[in-house]
């Protein structure tokens, strides 16, 4: 076998068919890296201003209450003359933390329970699928309220509140996709080929579902931040001296009939420009990986 | 060697009977063909024969012992759809060489380019695919091989090529080989003996 045409090192690289075909595909990939890049900067960008802008910027300064968007405070400032910026800023920040830690919570509970149910045998998998429908059938806004509101509110009651109501859909996509494996031919051929269980879970099996997690994790992320902001908007969330999007959206409320639009206005575009920032990365980055589309 | 199904029944849940009382021998060198219509269990012998479905009746004797639940089976499957038969994250590579690595002889005889084996499964056709997944079968410690339908949707050519190459190796390495096919020509062509599923399977209600 030794020195045959099968070794490694007589492999040449796969020969691109024409330069025609293949030469705007590389320029798509470029295309999808970059945007990937310029999303992952833009939500590094929120983060470091978020961490780096002092509080003197956020203290009440009666003198320039209200003041309309300017160079010097390009967002405004509210009726304590606090800047908007600054405040969107910080109250972004928080909301990505929250976001991070409420997606990985889901998406491992997520993974234990869709795992559990496909391989515990039949009375374990019909639990879990009777729970994953008890807890879709509920609107997660009203489950996320009661969880937040029995926990007394703040950053715990909102962080377990929105963890607790989104593994449902992509539990269920997990224990699917472990069943339709088990069942795959090359699986049951690798199992004949010799290799164990182990192998044939971590090298064919976790492969698939490493991506259903991954896009399971990206489409929770702006899902969570949003409904942080809703039940904080409604009063249940994050206590009000916390700089959260939601409080700032609810307290602009009182001041839009008053014409100061800027207090909802910059901080509600923000938050949708970092929510669609994650989606760009997270569709940008799948397709990426995916080898289905390793030719585009 | 000696491959033999000893009274295999079989059925799904408590369904009619597909295969009952199903008697086949395969010698190691010998290459014999299974004929049968469409929906009469060929299939599901040979799925019982490489250890990939259970019987409900009757048992599968690898010389006198049942096949190997675990490590390398002695007797390998070859799937009709190359496509579900590969994982479609690995490369070429890596799926030529899940079960050990096959030789360069058969390699080449299949007409296996070097170039083909760090693309992906989507890049590869069907009848490229096909011989993968032949020459991943085809190492050392493979005895026996059930070809189920295994040329059916290539070409002439292809098909002429890999069958070529699989009796090559079966007469260096004493394989046994199960043809299954609704090609008479084919199995006409190939096998020392051809045997009906329908006279075999006499205890089936069907």
């Amino acid at each position: 076998m030794n020195g045959s045409q099968f070794d490694m090192a007589a492999e040449r690289p796969g020969r691109p068919l024409t330069g025609g075909i293949c030469q705007p595909g590389f320029h798509r990939r470029h295309r999808m890296a970059g945007m990937v890049l310029l999303s992952a900067l833009l939500l590094a960008g929120i983060v470091a201003g978020g961490i780096l802008l002092g509080d003197s910027r956020v203290a009440t300064h009666l003198d320039i209450r209200n003041a309309a968007p300017s160079l010097e405070y390009p967002f405004g400032t509210d009726w304590l003359g606090r800047d908007m910026l600054a405040r969107t800023l910080k109250g972004l920040t928080l909301s990505l933390a929250i976001g991070l830690i409420t997606a990985t919570a889901s998406v491992g509970i997520a993974l234990v329970l869709g795992l559990m149910a496909a391989t515990l045998g039949k009375t374990v998998d019909s639990c879990i699928s009777w729970l994953i429908d008890l807890f879709l059938s509920l609107p997660h806004l009203v489950t996320i309220i009661l969880i937040s509101f029995s926990l007394g509110g703040g950053v715990k009651g909102v962080i377990v509140g929105v963890a607790l109501t989104h593994w449902p859909s992509l539990a269920r996509i997990i224990r699917a996709e472990i069943l339709q494996l088990r069942s795959a031919e090359f699986v049951l051929t690798s199992r004949k080929l010799g290799r164990s269980r182990w192998w044939v879970a971590t090298r064919h099996m976790l492969p698939h579902l490493v991506p259903q997690l991954y896009v399971g994790f990206v489409l929770l992320f702006p899902h969570a931040i949003l409904h942080e902001a809703g039940v904080t908007f409604l009063g249940f969330g994050l206590s009000p001296q916390q700089p959260a999007i939601g409080i700032i959206l609810s307290e602009a409320m009182r001041y839009l009939s008053a014409g100061i639009w800027w207090l909802a206005f910059f901080p509600g575009l923000s938050l949708l420009i970092m929510v669609r920032a994650f989606d760009v990365l997270g569709d940008n980055l799948r397709r990426l990986i995916d080898p289905h589309s390793a030719h585009e | 060697m000696r491959l033999e199904a000893c009274n295999i029944g079989y059925r799904y849940e408590q369904g009619p009977w597909v295969l009952r009382g199903v008697n086949l021998d395969l010698n190691s060198g010998e290459v014999v063909g299974l004929a049968g219509p469409s929906g009469y269990g060929k299939t599901t012998l040979g799925r019982i024969l490489a250890g990939y479905g259970q019987p409900a009746e009757g048992g599968v004797r690898l010389d006198g012992e049942p096949l190997p639940q675990t490590g390398y089976c002695p007797v390998q499957l070859i799937f009709q759809h190359p496509e579900s038969a590969v994982n479609p994250r690995w490369r070429m590579r890596d799926i030529l060489r899940e079960g050990g690595s096959p030789g360069a002889e058969v390699c080449g005889e299949l007409g296996l380019r070097p170039e083909w084996l760090g693309r992906w499964p989507n890049e590869l056709s069907g009848g490229e695919l096909q011989r993968f997944c032949v020459a991943r079968a085809l190492t050392a410690q493979t005895r026996f091989l059930i070809a189920d339908e295994m040329t059916t949707m290539l070409d002439a050519v292809t098909q002429a090529q890999i069958w070529q190459a699989v009796l090559k190796f079966s007469r260096r390495h004493e394989l046994g080989i199960l043809v299954i096919s609704h090609d008479q020509n084919l199995l006409k062509r190939l096998c020392t003996r051809v045997v009906d599923l329908v006279e075999l399977n006499r205890g089936s209600c069907s």
